[in-house]
């Protein structure tokens, strides 16, 4: 049965499996992401709403549900409404993130203020 | 901070994570001070706060009145901070078994639970619990009569949606402390009921 | 001034457009009746875009008998599922345009 109108996040009544209970662990990188999600749309600086991240979520694509994390969708959904506002831009951003992968292998270690 | 790493690869996300938070912080947007301050007190916001409230409404009748009709109200009255969250307090009885989705995202009181817990946001739960709330329920141990309603809410706009569970038959003369320690995480979701010990 | 009042009957419009909009799939074109009332708020499928979506609307709690909503509903017959719905999405019961 096709639901041409039914968009991937809106799951609500689809056919599903069993409710996998197990939790797993809650890394520090996931909790980082909560954590800017709401420093962004806290009544502080209200750069990106609520609203606006769910959508950017929604407009990831239907494979974004299989092939993506939770919080790499929230990860994606929030850089893309920053690159949008124009608070980061792509160049910038790709430039961080290599640099941030060759100091992850070059051996990890600190990265910025002490803890 | 440390980086996170497996075999020093970053996953993709990961460093857009880090990257990003690294910007925001240089361009001035907030402080790594801030980062560890909201890690922080999202650290604190655990069940715990939720079944306090619940005991508190299970043994002061003002109070639970008080929190079917405004919940965030009532629970800001016992000192609880409960940010922007407009609360819905919905009570199960011996007639009614309530139980919360959010079909569209994963919406939760995070100000009284903390974060939810992974199979709330799932696929599955999403999906099915609307449709079929008494076979989901089932797979949680948890089996309501036919003689009760099962009450499922979803929570598609701005309200959050908090279960006020049935107290359990004896659990007379408990304290309030006592008694929250029964309370779970997934009575107050409304997949499990609250048992006595 | 919210339209409707604890009590009514309301359909839910059978309207399907893309964009972020808070009123599930499988609701739309299903018929509840009002709970309750709640509090009028900002329209989030404007704020989801940037814009402020003013002015606010009344949000409602809609109840219906999951009997109602699917056809093959295997529970109890007293068995509801409840709804948030904003004003704009809701018509009379029996008033819904095909």
């Amino acid at each position: 049965m096709t639901e041409a109108g039914r968009m991937h996040h809106d799951m609500g009544g689809q056919e599903a499996g069993p409710v996998q209970q197990a939790a797993h662990s809650h890394p520090d990188w996931e909790k980082r992401v909560d954590a800017l999600m709401m420093l962004l749309s806290n009544n502080k600086r209200r750069l990106i709403g609520v609203d606006e991240m769910r959508r950017g979520i929604e407009s990831l694509g239907k494979d974004s549900y299989t092939k993506l994390t939770y919080y790499e969708r929230w990860t994606a959904s929030i850089t893309q409404n920053l690159i949008e506002k124009g608070i980061i831009n792509s160049d910038e951003l790709g430039r961080k993130m290599a640099e941030m992968e060759a100091h992850a292998k070059a051996g990890g270690g600190r990265i910025g203020e002490t803890d | 901070m440390t980086l996170r790493s497996d075999g020093n690869v970053l996953d993709h996300y990961q460093a857009m994570e880090l990257a990003v938070s690294a910007l925001l912080i240089d361009k001035g947007y907030f402080t790594e001070d801030d980062m560890a301050a909201e890690i922080d007190a999202m650290a604190k916001r655990t069940p715990e706060i939720g079944a306090r409230v619940v005991a508190q409404a299970w043994t002061d009748p003002d109070f639970k009145a008080r929190l079917l009709e405004d919940g965030t109200g009532a629970c800001e009255s016992i000192g609880l901070d409960m940010g922007p969250t407009r609360l819905m307090v919905v009570e199960s009885t011996a007639d009614v078994h309530n139980v919360i989705v959010c079909t569209l995202c994963s919406c939760f009181p995070r100000m009284l639970m903390g974060i939810p817990p992974d199979w709330y946001k799932s696929k599955d739960y999403r999906s099915r619990v609307v449709r079929e709330p008494r076979v989901v329920l089932k797979e949680f141990g948890t089996e309501p009569g036919a003689d009760v309603d099962v009450r499922v809410h979803d929570n598609s706009a701005d309200m959050r949606y908090l279960v006020l569970p049935k107290r359990p038959d004896g659990t007379d003369g408990m304290s309030r402390e006592e008694l929250a320690k029964l309370v779970t995480r997934d009575s107050m979701i409304g997949v499990k009921i609250v048992e006595a010990p | 001034m919210a339209r409707f009042t604890s009590g009514d009957s309301v359909t839910v419009r059978r309207a399907f457009p893309p964009g972020h909009v808070r009123t599930p799939y499988y609701i739309r074109g299903k018929s509840g009746h009002v709970e309750r009332v709640l509090d009028s708020f900002a329209n989030p499928e404007e704020l989801a875009y940037g814009r402020d979506g003013l002015p606010k609307r009344p949000l409602y709690r809609v109840r219906f008998a999951q009997s109602r909503v699917w056809p093959d509903y295997s529970g109890a017959p007293g068995d509801t599922l409840d709804v948030e719905l904003y004003e704009h999405w809701l018509e009379p019961a029996g008033e819904e345009s095909a």
